[in-house]
This record gives C-alpha cells, structure tokens and sequence, in this order.
C-alpha cells in the first residue's frame, strides 16, 4: 500500500503549539512550511464534533500582518478589490489579493483597526504576499509581519458558549455579529477576537500572543464542548461549506469572478475600478466568463480528487480542485471549473477516477448550509 | 497457515496455494478514517506488486498491491458497505481479497510477523 499523497522537502517550522499537539496524540505532518496537527482522534470524529460541539483549530501558520501609514485606505484599494470607507473599526471582510491580469495572489481577511489595517493571509503564501506587498506599497506605508502572535479558531455551534466564559471585554463576545471583532482578554492575555472561520459554523478567530497560546488552548480544551481538531477536518469542513482553499480552488490561473467571488469585488470598486486586473474583472462581471467553479455530488462512496477531469460525454469540460467524503452528507462532493454550458445546477457529468467514469450531478454551493451569527439573526 | 508481510504493508495469509490479502494494523492507522474501497472481482489476474485495489481515507486515495501473483478467487463482499471494517479489523474481517498463488517461491522475499514489527520499528 501507498499513499499518493504531495510531500514537501524542506526543513518544517515549529508552531507555538508544537508541544501541545504532539502531547494530544496528534498526528503532525508538513504543511505550508510547518509541521502541522493533521488529526487527533481522527477526522470523522472531529468532523463531527465541529459540526455538533465546538472544535479548536491552530491556524498559527497562517500570515497576521498590520499596514500603519499615511494614506493607507488609497494604498490598500491600490492592490486589492476592497472598498475601506465602508469599512468600519470593529468589521472585517473578505478581500482578494490580485496581480495584474485579475489573477488570484491569495485571499485573505482585512480588518480594520483605530490605526491601521490588519490582514490574516494563508500561511503558504505569506512571504510571497509580504513581498508583493512591500513591492507595491508605498514607502510611507508600515508592514509588520505579527511573527510573534499565534492565531486560533474556534469553530462550531457551541463554540460562543464555551469561548464566553474566558473572554473578558468591554462588551460581551455576543455582542458580536459574523465578520466582526473586538479586543478582549484571555486570562490576562490580549485577544483580538472575530466571529468568523472556515468550516460554515458559527465561531471565532482569536490572535492571541505567542507565549499565551498554550494556556488559552488548555483554557478552551478544558470545556466539555471543546475539542482539538487537525488540519483534515478543516479541509473537509471548509470542503462542505464551499468556501475555496487557496493553491487549489484559487491561483493566479484563475478569476475571483468564475470562482464566485464577486463579492469581493465591492460595489464601489466595480464602478470606480483601480484595482489589478480591473479590466479583466470588470468585463467578466459584465459579459460572463467561460468556466465557473462549480459543486459537483457524487454518487457511491469513491472520491473525486483535485486533478480529476469532468465529462460531459465524451468531451472534457473541466477539472476538478477539490474532491473528498463529506461526512455530513455520506458521499464524496467536489468543486471544479466547468464550462459554462454544463456548468448549471442539475447537470449530469462524469468524472474520471482511476480510468473509471463516475457519475456527479452540479449542485448549489454550499453542500452544507452555512450557520453563521449574522446581525439581526438569533440563536 | 502462515503470514507473510509486504514493505508496502500489506499482509498475506497462505494456506496450501490459496491466499488472503489485506492491509496491516499499522497501515489503517496510518491512513486514517476508511471510507471506500475497490477490491478486484473474481478472476483477475495479479501480478507480485502489481495494483490491486484501492483504499481511500477521508484524506487520501491509496493503492494496494497484490504480494504475490495468481488469480483472484473472491474480493471481501463486506467492505463496499462497511468500508470502515478495514480500521475495526483489519488483520481479520478487513481482509481485501483472495487468491490462487500461481508461484509459491515469491513468498520467499517477503517479512515474517517478526521482521514486519522491526520494520516498522524502524519507520
């Protein structure tokens, strides 16, 4: 036996949480330069857990950066599809890094602070994105890279409940709605806290100091709804909610437009454009383009994979990137770049496995309905 | 009977010229949560590390290979519906398939129980 799967070669970094995983009986393999949780107990179980209780993810690898500077709205929007001035102190959005052709650098959360704009970037693409930055930020705008803070997610319907007894703030942490954040203490520690994530439930991210992270976890894992969750079962929560992962779904290759991303592309910057690749972006919205990242269900129990190419009869019309069992829903889902024409909800496709067709039907995104905390929404 | 074992982690239990196949305890473990499996149906001929199923993990698709060649009499009817048999059992009920070894001296190349463990002591 075998298993294909991608290793990487260079010499991993060490997580804050290092200890802590290895001393859980996590399974710890290299991802994005780091070693990296990718299962405690096992990604069923906590899978589920996420879904049903409340899972703690480290996403330390991940890039925390602070832009400080005079003119630095102008600058910002100079690079990515954001509107800031609707941007208020206490929100956050998702916003997309572009290169010149509208092409995707990476994704990302910006957050806007008193005096500055905070950024979480994915954790294989931070030193690229700190480079693109430095690059084409005016010398008068401040990066720094929050090397020294490490970053948690708390994920799932319990995860307020348990989070509320060791948040202390000015306001409660219900006072938070999806996508905004406040500043907090943690047993003493400074958390700036969001209420968002990555696996379609309710929760939060929580950047905490390095040197806190240990008692914040053990704080968190010492709740009977909380448990800790590697890498796997964020990628087929994340996989289920339709939200794209950066390197598969997204690359420079494609467009935030057919990746279903027109959202972050803010109403004023499609008027006003100024922004990489706005040519490019601004038709697509306007005329349609030729693919569009698409859900696919299968039927049976063998997965489709990133690579997989689609049929529809005999020709190809597309590829698949990203492929796996959703648990929740008992058989394999994907998401793949399909032609237009057979790209709408209902179409019956083929997808090749191992020289094998295997039948896939295009369904809406999400496959599991997201469960967020919305303002004007109730528990 | 007598069980041998692959580096690939695979184990054969030969009894005469009749065989069964599966993956090891320490392969389960390493794949994680099961659940697919394609064994080869009845009548494919295998040859010694040759492809001979598949096992998928929520995280990854994996290949098995047949530890010696011959012919394949019954694939494990269990696993379609109970995938997971292979993680709960997978040196018993989790067997992968059967088969008529047509060459007994490529069982000579392969580990006993004894030297299988050192390997993995090693891994």
């Amino acid at each position: 036996m075998r298993v294909s799967e991608d290793e990487e070669q260079i010499e991993p970094e060490v997580l804050p949480l290092d200890g802590w995983h290895r001393a859980r009986g996590a399974r710890m393999v290299p991802f994005a330069g780091y070693d990296m949780p990718i299962q405690y107990e096992g990604i069923l179980a906590e899978h589920e857990w996420t879904r049903n209780h409340a899972g703690l993810f480290d996403v330390s690898h991940m890039g925390q950066l602070l832009l400080t500077g005079e003119g630095l709205d102008a600058a910002i929007e100079a690079l990515l599809p954001i509107d800031l001035a609707t941007l208020k102190v206490g929100q956050q959005r998702y916003s997309l890094l572009l290169d010149d052709n509208g092409g995707v650098l990476d994704d990302l959360m910006v957050q806007r602070w008193p005096d500055a704009i905070y950024l979480v970037v994915n954790g294989a693409t931070k030193w690229d994105d700190i480079g693109h930055l430095r690059e084409h930020l005016p010398d008068e705008i401040g990066l720094n890279h929050l090397d020294d803070q490490a970053l948690l997610a708390l994920q799932g319907p319990e995860a307020a409940t348990a989070l509320a007894r060791h948040a202390v703030g000015d306001h409660s942490l219900d006072t938070l709605t999806f996508m905004q954040f406040g500043s907090f203490t943690i047993a003493g520690h400074p958390a700036t806290i969001s209420r968002s994530g990555y696996t379609g439930e309710d929760g939060f991210e929580i950047s905490i100091p390095a040197e806190a992270a240990e008692t914040v976890a053990d704080l968190l894992c010492a709740e009977p709804q909380v448990k800790p969750i590697g890498l796997g079962a964020r990628d087929s929560l994340r996989l289920e909610a339709g939200l794209p992962l950066y390197g598969h779904d997204l690359s420079p290759e494609t467009s935030p437009i057919e990746a279903g991303l027109t959202f972050g592309i803010n109403k004023r910057r499609r008027i006003e454009g100024g922004f990489p690749g706005a040519d490019r972006i601004l038709r697509e919205i306007a005329e349609g383009t030729a693919r569009k990242w698409v859900g696919l269900a299968l039927d049976g129990r063998q997965a489709a994979r990133e690579g997989a190419e689609v049929f529809a009869g005999s020709n190809a019309v597309g590829s698949v990137t990203s492929g796996g069992f959703s648990p929740t829903l008992g058989h394999p889902v994907a998401v793949a770049y399909v032609d237009v024409g057979h790209a709408a909800e209902g179409t019956a496709l083929e997808i090749e496995v191992r020289g094998k067709p295997l039948p896939a039907r295009v369904v809406p995104l999400p496959f599991v309905q997201h469960r967020y905390r919305r303002k004007g929404t109730t528990q | 009977m007598t069980r041998y074992f692959t580096q690939d982690h695979e184990w054969v239990e030969v009894d005469g010229d009749t065989a069964t196949v599966g993956i090891t305890d320490y392969a389960q473990g390493q794949l994680g949560d099961i659940v697919f499996v394609e064994v080869p149906a009845e009548g494919t001929a295998l040859a010694k590390g040759g492809e001979a199923a598949v096992v998928e993990s929520v995280k990854a698709a994996s290949d098995v290979y047949s530890p010696v060649s011959g012919t394949v009499t019954e694939g494990n009817p269990s696993l379609e519906d109970d995938p997971a048999l292979v993680n709960t059992a997978p040196e018993g009920d989790g067997w992968f398939f059967k088969l008529t070894i047509s060459d007994v001296g490529e069982l000579d190349g392969l580990m006993d129980e004894a030297a299988y463990k050192a390997f993995c002591d090693t891994l």
